[in-house]
């Protein structure tokens, strides 16, 4: 039957072409996620790292009651190192990117100096009109050169001193709030207490966590830490640098940190563990502590000033990528969470202080019985206010990240101090050379 | 379809035109999908890697590339962070590949005997395999805790004070390596495994004869046997130990494979230039650096195992 056969043979060809065809075709197509304007209905995604708690406090529900055409979709990366990275990379692409992105204040001098024309300005949409709502730094930092409105500001990060009252009571030291700012007025005076700790403290039980936290919260303090105004790389012989890592290598050599590096899962286990006894903590650390500490930590922890004086460390902004699918309905969503009273419900919730001005004012006699009832609305509104203005770089994150790294070399492995110093000048280079 | 209409009854007289020239170009349509996915997943990138890498190109402004000629191969051998991830790369090759490869010989040996339950152990030593890298990885890094892990507390117990699995040199790599053994020994034991069932069974009873032990059986006779598939799973674990990454990657989710880069892996180190500096043109430096490492690690076992069967066949 040479019909049939060839028959077969030639349809058989003409599959294996088609099948070639179809692979090819398949390649070049993609599909997308959310794909649903068709019936009015309106999915914003919203990508975010570390805890910016909208979830938490309710507000994506709250804003789907008001919206009831609008459905919100929120992934979230724990490790802002992680998330920055996967971030360029889908921004590079162009594809992949949510409708709403958040950026973290060490990030927003490369949006703003690198990345404008990858993201929307937003007074395209009005932002100009909420100008007056915002910290006028906060807003400052994420206009671009030609006045761009790149993002907007979500919460600030006013430093305190969280410590553990029970641990402290157990070593004989004093616990209460006011007795404690006194004490270490000073950074000095905080070293000084450590020694005390540490001479009665349980065992297993540090003073601080980390040398590299010690550090990152001191360069909160200042105005130029890794940058001056022009743009140019200064750290190495800034003073101010110099004295942070000099006190930090000093609580190493003293003993005093349980020697955890900040963000790693040894670090989030210590929490219920009491591996140390005080946290320089950041307005937004509060939510962490709760998180990671739990139950059984309520009432145990409490926040007294910041030694040295007021600081900023940290604090986000929300953005709409260029590459975004629903950037109008993004920017209206980032408007309402950013607004004063949403920053509030917020503060209330999870910590995160606020960067619009209306909400300070709001929360201004907030207290907070997860941390003995600590006025937290008074203590970080305080730092908010006496906290300089930071001089922002591109590569701000980075540098902290080398030379944090660097402080745990001296304090886990015994690297000797200039050694790690230089370190941490190599390891810069490569990134930024 | 003109092809079902021009199959005439009688197929001897001169074949249409069409015909004729389906049947030079048809094998190229049936090899075309292996080589069009090739190409495109494949060859495409390789070459594109090389020309990405004679340039300076940033993530962050891809549109902006400016020539660097070799400038991105040379500044790797002044690169004091290359060197260490190669060595590191070597270290942890050798830590996991050796212990990997004799462990899954001894595993096989035992499993080539009549044992109880010999199908449900063939399996089971095939299961860390079948887990995701991260997974296992996640496991192990808190098993590895220095603060609360279960290894050091299992060292506790014996009197040994906790090591810091994560920032000490020689520690971290050993802890690294273990990962990477046990998700590869068992499918290595496998793979002897079959090797030394094709080995006649003859052989062994004439060794039993001649009054040979097990151990002589296995030295004897097993591991000529196996030699070609000790140099398969040579080969093939060289590959693997240079291109190490998700392991080291995720011990402590650090790019940098530890605070001092105590074990970076090249994989991790070209990811850590691409994907966490941004620096493409580096990255594709380092990947095709990679690439010739193990085109020369393969050629000179290739070139070992050849000289050495040549003397075989000459004795």
């Amino acid at each position: 039957m040479p019909t049939a056969r060839a028959a077969k043979r030639a349809a058989f060809r003409l599959g294996a072409v088609v099948l070639a065809g179809a692979l090819l075709a398949a390649c070049g197509g993609s599909s997308d996620g959310a794909s649903d304007s068709a019936n009015g209905k309106v999915t914003i995604t919203v990508d975010l790292f570390g805890s910016f708690g909208y979830k938490e406090a309710g507000l994506y529900a709250e804003y789907e009651r008001l919206h009831p055409n609008v459905t919100i979709k929120q992934t979230d990366t724990e490790d802002e190192a992680d998330y920055w990275r996967s971030l360029q990379t889908r921004l590079a692409g162009g594809a992949g990117l949510a409708d709403v992105q958040g950026v973290e204040v060490g990030r927003i001098a490369s949006v703003t100096q690198q990345q404008a024309d990858k993201f929307e300005d937003l007074r395209k949409y009005g932002a100009d009109a909420l100008k007056g709502q915002f910290a006028e730094a906060k807003w400052a930092a994420a206009t671009g050169r030609n006045g761009e409105v790149l993002g907007l500001g979500t919460d600030v990060g006013p430093e305190a001193m969280c410590y553990r009252t029970d641990l402290l009571k157990q070593a004989g030291l004093p616990t209460d709030r006011e007795v404690l700012s006194k004490r270490w007025a000073t950074w000095d005076g905080y070293l000084e207490l450590g020694r005390q700790y540490k001479a009665k403290a349980p065992s297993k039980s540090a003073w601080l966590d980390s040398v590299g936290s010690l550090f990152s919260i001191m360069i909160g303090q200042e105005e130029e830490r890794y940058y001056d105004d022009s743009g140019a790389l200064i750290w190495e012989t800034n003073p101010a640098i110099e004295n942070a890592w000099n006190a930090s290598i000093e609580a190493s050599e003293a003993g005093l940190s349980a020697k955890l590096d900040q963000w790693s899962p040894q670090w989030n286990q210590a929490f219920s563990a009491g591996s140390f006894a005080t946290l320089p903590c950041p307005a937004w650390m509060l939510g962490y502590i709760k998180g990671q500490a739990g139950e059984t930590g309520k009432g145990k922890w409490d926040i007294a000033a910041l030694p040295g004086g007021a600081g900023n460390w940290g604090g986000s902004y929300l953005a709409v990528p260029r590459a975004a699918k629903h950037k109008k309905e993004a920017y209206e969503l980032i408007k309402w969470l950013t607004a004063p009273e949403q920053q509030s419900k917020i503060f209330a919730k999870q910590g995160n202080f606020p960067s619009a001005t209306a909400a300070i004012a709001q929360i201004a006699d907030a207290t907070d019985p997860y941390f003995s009832g600590a006025p937290i609305g008074r203590i970080f509104g305080e730092a908010a206010e006496a906290a300089p203005v930071q001089v922002l770089g591109v590569h701000d994150q980075n540098v902290a990240q080398q030379i944090t790294n660097a402080l745990s070399e001296v304090e886990r492995k015994g690297t000797k101090p200039d050694k790690a110093w230089e370190n941490a000048k190599k390891g810069v280079k490569n990134i930024i050379g | 379809m003109t092809l079902t209409a021009s199959a005439r009854p009688n197929p001897a007289s001169r074949p249409s035109s069409i015909r004729r020239v389906w049947r030079q170009l048809s094998p190229y349509a049936y090899i075309a999908p292996f080589f069009s996915l090739f190409a495109a997943f494949g060859l495409f990138p390789l070459i594109y890697t090389a020309y990405v890498s004679l340039y300076r190109v940033e993530l962050q402004t891809p549109g902006d590339m400016e020539w660097r000629g070799l400038d991105n191969y040379t500044a790797l051998l002044a690169d004091e962070f290359f060197w260490t991830s190669l060595r590191n790369t070597f270290t942890i090759g050798v830590l996991s590949t050796v212990p990997q490869l004799v462990m899954a010989l001894g595993l096989a040996h035992v499993l080539n005997y009549k044992l109880r339950g010999r199908t449900f152990f063939r399996t089971a030593i095939l299961l860390p395999y079948a887990t995701s890298v991260a997974a296992a990885t996640l496991v192990f890094a808190q098993l590895f805790g220095r603060d609360f892990g279960l290894i050091n507390y299992g060292l506790g117990l014996v009197g040994i004070s906790p090591v810091d699995w994560q920032t000490g040199t020689v520690a971290s790599q050993i802890a690294v390596s273990t990962i990477v053994i046990w998700r590869w020994t068992g499918y290595n034991a496998l793979i002897y495994l079959a090797g030394m069932q094709s080995i006649p069974h003859e052989l062994y009873e004439a060794a039993e004869m001649d009054g040979a032990s097990r151990w002589r059986q296995f030295v004897h006779v097993t591991l000529p046997g196996l030699r070609p598939t000790i140099v398969f799973t040579v080969i093939v674990s060289t590959i693997g130990a240079t291109q190490l990454f998700g392991e080291p990657l995720l011990f402590e989710g650090s790019v940098s494979g530890g605070i001092s880069h105590q074990y970076q892996t090249l994989g991790l180190y070209m990811y850590e230039q691409g994907w966490g500096f941004f620096h493409l043109g580096r990255a594709a430096a380092i990947a095709w650096v990679m690439f010739l490492l193990i085109l020369a690690l393969v050629g000179a076992n290739a070139l070992i195992t050849r000289r050495h069967s040549r003397k075989e066949a000459g004795r």
